[in-house]
């Protein structure tokens, strides 16, 4: 341990501001041995898998978990899957690659298209983008869980705060699997810690894309920059409001737009909703935790 | 006068009291054959069973004789005269508590305290309150290597425990910790509740002029991290020793008590303190005594 002086914290040091992004800095080599030590033992130690299964889907976030996974158990017991779907970018698979290659993590390619059609095309061919999107992202869900039963291995998700807090991805898809390292990372600390990390810059550098749809960005179905996105949503989370934001000097239409996003995906963050009819309904009055 | 004393940051099998009984008299035994042998060994919070167990406190709570009875079981002749302090949930006819028990192990020794947790950590992350009761009070008490007093993680977040601690005439303050790691701010290379724990640790030996140790709990209990980081600290505040972080750690740390005078000495806040305090508490909000108003009010 370095002794060192605490880090400022009169009131001026903590006011928001949009060009002060002190909050969201993080020390990338003390996150990256937390997060290390966090996957050995939350899959190792508590629940007794030796192997994993990472979607690989060619973006930061997921390329970041193999990476911290690869390093944790050692590259030989992660397994990436490339699911890709007919309309997921050639890019993305090449930039998958590069990243299985650059941690020496095996892959397999298993191709969603037939499972996604199969249901789509016969039953509801008129369905759009969002609803081909989300059925892909469950389909992908159900190839990562039959492959992990298979491997006797343990699905790790990718999803980053930013995403969670924004309801940006598909509920009981992207965020089932039972143990997420990047969960409390917003995306811009995902990508320093990337960075730090080695993922190549091509896969940290690109505008983010949840490649449901051909040439769509996460930036631009926002509305807002994850750098943007992300220092407000701290400060909503840590207590101030919008009305607070706005007059330290952000964006109102971007506070309401995030605060809006915030405010209308609290369900998203929680298990269905059970109808409680007694004193030992499980999860309100039965408490137990989830490694006990 | 030299004492030895190991701290031992420790990681239970949550969950599992016999392999975490185990664990611990391993420890307690190779402290016992160690060519240094130290007089005490400090366990974190919650040792013998792992911090967050909601209503599971039912079912792993044990009451301190039996947890005295299941060490010495375990442990054998080979820790006869060994001291140890170790965090548990303890059942009794009231209720469960977040206590910690100081014990001599043998046949010659016995339970010498019992401290209950007063100030039961309810927010955020942490949510005691829901399962087990508030201790009443700090008290010292003498023990083979001085007098001691005991503290429960949060209650070391309160300037007033050290205080009364002190003022019972504790030359060694035990901190027993169970910190979930949270902040990751560049600068200190720890997690922010160890820069935290840093500060109210050394302050509360150097304004007391007694030694402070801090034993931390290690692991992660669904997803919550236990990062380590136990440290000592003389009664001049300065840092002893740092614990290494994320991993389980025997940490040996040998201390002058006689160092605690010479602090006391040179800065006598603790005399300062002594002289003022009853003063203090009569003349205190809440105290009952009604104080003139001010002269034109």
């Amino acid at each position: 341990m370095t002794r060192a002086w605490p880090p400022p914290g009169t009131a001026e040091a903590r006011a928001p501001h949009p060009a002060d992004r002190g909050p969201l800095d993080i020390d990338t080599d003390l996150v990256r041995d937390w997060l290390v030590q966090f996957l050995r033992e939350e899959i190792e130690r508590r629940r007794g898998f030796r192997r994993v299964v990472v979607g690989l889907s060619g973006g930061v976030d997921s390329a970041l978990t193999a990476a911290l996974c690869a390093e944790a158990l050692g590259p030989a017991a992660v397994l990436a899957l490339l699911l890709p779907y007919r309309t997921s970018s050639p890019r993305s698979r090449e930039h998958a690659l590069l990243v299985a290659e650059k941690f020496g993590i095996p892959t397999r390619t298993i191709d969603i298209t037939r499972a996604v059609d199969g249901y789509l095309d016969e039953f509801e061919p008129e369905a759009g983008g969002h609803r081909r999107g989300n059925v892909a992202a469950r389909q992908r869900m159900i190839v990562l869980f039959d492959q992990a039963f298979k491997l006797s291995a343990l699905p790790v998700g990718t999803g980053n705060k930013s995403e969670r807090l924004l309801g940006y991805y598909t509920w009981h898809a992207d965020d089932s699997p039972p143990v997420n390292p990047l969960g409390d990372l917003f995306k811009s600390q995902v990508w320093a810690l990337a960075r730090a990390v080695g993922v190549p810059a091509e896969v940290v550098d690109k505008p983010a894309t949840a490649d449901l749809v051909q040439g769509q960005t996460d930036e631009e179905d926002l509305g807002a920059t994850y750098p943007e996105a992300d220092l407000i949503l701290h400060h909503l989370i840590s207590g101030r409001g919008p009305d607070d934001l706005v007059e330290a000097g952000f964006e109102r239409k971007k506070v309401e737009l995030v605060a809006g996003r915030l405010e209308s995906t609290h369900w998203k963050r929680h298990l269905p909703t059970v109808a409680m009819l007694s004193p030992t309904a499980i999860g309100e009055w039965y408490l137990r935790p989830v490694d006990y | 006068m030299p004492l030895d004393i190991a701290i031992a940051q420790f990681r239970p099998s949550k969950g599992d009291l016999d392999a975490t009984l185990d664990g611990c008299a391993g420890i307690i035994r190779r402290a016992a054959g160690a060519e240094r042998r130290p007089r005490l060994v400090v366990f974190p919070e919650t040792a013998l069973t792992g911090y967050f167990l909601e209503g599971g406190v039912r079912e792993q709570a044990i009451a301190a004789p039996e947890l005295f009875e299941a060490l010495n079981a375990r442990v054998g002749e080979d820790a006869d005269g060994l001291d140890v302090a170790i965090g548990f949930y303890e059942r009794d006819a009231a209720g469960i508590y977040n206590s910690a028990l100081y014990a001599t192990l043998g046949p010659g020794g016995g339970i010498l305290h019992v401290h209950r947790k007063v100030f039961l950590a309810t927010y955020g992350v942490f949510q005691e309150e829901r399962f087990v009761e508030a201790g009443a009070g700090i008290r010292a008490f003498d023990a083979p290597p001085g007098r001691i007093a005991l503290l429960i993680c949060e209650d070391g977040f309160h300037s007033v425990s050290g205080t009364l601690a002190a003022l019972d005439g504790a030359s060694i303050i035990l901190i027993l910790s169970a910190s979930p790691a949270r902040g990751a701010a560049p600068g200190a290379g720890v997690p922010g509740n160890l820069v935290r724990w840093e500060a109210l640790a050394s302050a509360i030996a150097a304004e007391h002029g007694v030694f402070v140790i801090v034993s931390q709990l290690v692991g992660f209990e669904g997803g919550k991290g236990f990062a380590g980081g136990s440290a000592a600290y003389d009664p001049h505040g300065h840092r002893l020793l740092a614990g290494p972080l994320w991993e389980e750690a025997v940490l040996p740390v040998r201390v002058d008590l006689d160092e605690a005078a010479r602090a006391r000495t040179e800065e006598p806040l603790f005399s300062d303190l002594e002289r003022s305090w009853t003063r203090l508490l009569v003349n205190s909000p809440g105290s009952g005594v009604r104080r003139p108003a001010p002269d034109g009010e």
